[in-house]
């Protein structure tokens, strides 16, 4: 029977076991919305902006194992989901969305609604489509899975004309997918395997740096099983937290922009270092020629090879997927005799301990009077038990999110490393608390992310999403604020918020429960209160200090070692 | 340095703007750039002339690669290899220029392809050094146009790129 092109594109998400569709309809994608209605097997989740469509996708995928499926318009619907689109590539979210386009005919002539979707979207998607032949609709969405999530996973576009989507034709979901151009590696080298763990075995100073990358490959077993096997330090980069249990005696705290002292110390001075998933990007290892004053061996595991050797030289370069590398690597160092010098391992770690000690680890000074942005985190660790999806948005407020909310498992911590999108936090844990309806869900804000987004609490009440919003309001754009207070001489331009709304009366208008927390006391019971309402989404509005800054930090532009410690102001 | 990179790729609506893409996105430098189809019609050959330190053509050739429609990248320039240019040169030749003119293309190796009272339009194939060198060595105020095509390249012998 033939089948329309709309048909089959909704066919082919069945075919993918495709739970979820965040979309919004428009003119260009009236035929799929027709054939969505028509079916019970894939649900629509309607969003209020197309950026949140992409950004739920991400938060869906990013909690789970599985690939974030959006659907929007043509036009303004897919120039408003480029930032989702932007957001998931920079962090290697596997993702399909399917755009509407005009049809065939009218494009190149200005139509209304037109706009080159696969032009605008190629720098920031893994690969992208326009479907010119409705045969074509099941053998490119085929690929575009594939494509989205072997190898490094990314975003894929399927730009839809809206005449292919109506026209007919038989449909054969093809079983198997080959792109004669793409061959994403598996397996690692063995030689270079064995070579990095005879250097490993010889470091003095070893230290292991895992990123996002472990979260993506599902690697974090191999991971703790290597660290804890050589009694190594280990940290974690923004978007690899819960890759190791943050719990663990063996780890060293976030490193970076706002890392702990030691873990910062750390990778400056170690004699050799693992890299795992990870890509020495800028808010990492901050300057690279200070990064590269003190020589070290680096072992660089990654399934990119063009993240390997971009911005440090690397000894080993190992390509493949964490997972299969680990194993290996595991594999060999076990049935190895030989151990790390024990000597050497214990003085290396005295040292970070004392390193621990001067930076003073993570710390703020507590007030009876103001509440404190980092209380909220600590508190929400302590009464979620640290078994909480924890989303984020932007700014100084993720920032705190990462140091004081302790991550024991992968794909808990959903935030925009890469990117940095402000808005990111709320639509994202809609897609979390869909793929996980009965698991807690804190989205950590502030006033300015918020607000990026906040029409969101509306898909929220429609859905039925009792996500938990902390909103730490501190009537700044916090970070921008710490900048110009350190960098830009107190000129504080623009970073102040003024005519905020009551985000109470805001919530309950959108029929949620809203708190506002003024008094430290207070912070406690009220979070208390919040999560016990397990039907209901709750957005607290904490007034947070409006001074407070995040620290440590290393300044921009600046070495690991060059790092300002609280004291120092 | 400079350096030649060969690359096969789909021949598919797109494919030329991805690579064109990939280097002003990141900064990279392109001298020139031809492209056209291969004897395997589903495949085009694209040859890109670029300048970079070693790291960056590194970066070059690894970012190629990971384009999806990308199926083989070289550089050439790391071995033994032929590099051809062509370029059409129209010249106003009048009075004793003519023969003059006719002297340089022959000494070149360059052929007229079409003659008119007041020109010549002369053709003339060989690395970029020859043609610029050819462009020096004649009047300047002469020329009134000039095309070139960018260098294609091929690795000499077995150097093979092939899928």
């Amino acid at each position: 029977m033939e089948l329309t092109g709309a048909e089959i594109a909704i066919r082919c998400l069945q075919e993918e076991g495709v739970e979820y569709l965040f979309g919004y309809p428009g003119g260009a994608v009236l035929h799929i919305y027709d054939a969505l209605f028509q079916q019970e097997k894939v649900k629509h989740i309607l969003v209020r902006h197309e950026q949140a469509a992409i950004h739920a996708a991400d938060g869906y995928a990013r909690s789970s194992d599985k690939v974030g499926v959006a659907l929007v318009t043509s036009g303004p619907g897919i120039t408003n989901a480029v930032t989702g689109i932007a957001t998931a590539y920079m962090d290697s979210i596997p993702m399909v969305v399917i755009s509407g386009q005009v049809p065939t005919s009218a494009i190149g002539e200005d139509a209304f609604q037109e706009v080159d979707a696969v032009g605008i979207t190629r720098p920031c998607v893994k690969h992208n489509f326009l479907v010119k032949d409705v045969k074509d609709i099941a053998p490119i969405l085929k690929k575009a899975f594939y494509l989205a999530k072997s190898g490094r996973p990314g975003p894929v576009l399927v730009d839809i004309p809206k005449d292919v989507s109506n026209h007919k034709t038989e449909f054969n979901y093809p079983e198997t997918v080959s792109i004669r151009a793409y061959n994403p590696s598996g397996k690692g080298d063995s030689t270079q395997i064995k070579r990095a763990a005879q250097m490993l075995l010889e470091a003095k100073r070893p230290m292991v740096y895992a990123g996002g990358g472990v979260v993506l490959s599902g690697a974090a077993t191999q991971l703790t099983d290597l660290v804890r096997l050589l009694g190594f330090p280990c940290t974690n980069t923004l978007m690899g937290l819960g890759g190791f249990p943050a719990t663990d005696k063996q780890f060293v705290g976030m490193l970076g922009m706002h890392g702990t002292y030691e873990a910062n110390m750390a990778m400056q001075h170690c004699d050799v270092l693992v890299a795992i998933g990870a890509r020495f990007d800028d808010r990492v290892i901050g300057n690279v020629a200070h990064f590269a004053e003190i020589p070290r061996k680096i072992i660089h595991i990654d399934i990119d090879p063009s993240s390997i050797a971009k911005r440090v030289k690397v000894d080993v370069p190992i390509v493949g997927d964490i997972k299969a590398v680990l194993d290996e690597l595991l594999a060999v160092l076990r049935v190895s005799k030989r151990q790390p010098n024990a000597a050497d391992l214990d003085a290396w770690w005295k040292q970070i301990k004392e390193w621990n000690v001067k930076g003073g680890g993570l710390r703020y000074k507590n007030s009876t009077e103001i509440i404190k942005p980092q209380f909220v985190i600590e508190t929400l660790y302590k009464i979620t038990h640290g078994d909480a999806f924890v989303t984020s948005d932007v700014g100084q407020h993720q920032m705190w999110a990462a140091q004081y909310y302790k991550f024991d498992q992968p794909r808990r911590w959903i935030n925009s490393g890469g990117l940095g999108t402000m808005g990111f936090g709320l639509p994202a844990a809609m897609g979390v608390q869909l793929k996980h309806p009965d698991a807690t869900v804190a989205c950590v804000t502030g006033e300015g992310s918020i607000q990026m987004n906040i029409q969101e609490l509306s898909t929220c009440k429609q859905f039925h999403l009792p996500i938990k919003v902390l909103s730490l309001n501190n009537r700044y754009l916090g970070m921008v604020r710490q900048w110009q207070q350190f960098f830009h001489g107190d000129r504080y331009s623009e970073s102040y918020m003024d005519a905020l709304p009551d985000f109470v009366k805001l919530a309950e208008a959108y029929g949620h429960v809203g708190m506002r927390i003024e008094n430290p006391a207070d912070v406690e019971p009220a979070l208390k209160e919040a999560f016990a309402r397990k039907k209901d989404l709750v957005f607290m509005d904490f007034q947070t200090d409006p001074k407070e800054n995040v620290f440590p930090m290393v300044p921009g532009g600046k070495g690991l070692s060059e790092v300002v410690l609280s004291e120092d102001l | 340095m400079r350096h030649i990179i060969s690359l096969l790729m789909e021949n598919e609506a797109g494919a030329l703007s991805r690579v064109a893409g990939l280097f002003s996105a990141r900064g990279y430098n392109i001298e020139s750039l031809t492209v056209a189809p291969t004897e395997d019609a589903t495949l085009s050959r694209m040859t890109i002339v670029t300048r970079g330190s070693d790291a960056v053509i590194e970066q070059i050739t690894k970012q190629l690669n990971k384009l999806i429609d990308v199926a083989a990248v070289m550089d050439l320039s790391e071995g033994e290899h032929l590099e051809r240019e062509l370029m059409l040169v129209k010249v106003r030749a009048e009075g004793h220029d003519r023969d003059e003119l006719k002297r340089m293309t022959d000494i070149f190796r360059g052929r007229i392809l079409d003659v008119s009272s007041h020109t010549y339009t002369i053709e003339l194939t060989g690395t970029r050094s020859k043609l610029d060198s050819f462009l020096q060595s004649i009047d300047a105020g002469l020329i009134l146009e000039t095309v070139r095509t960018g260098a294609s390249g091929i690795g000499r012998g077995e150097r093979i790129l092939k899928l």
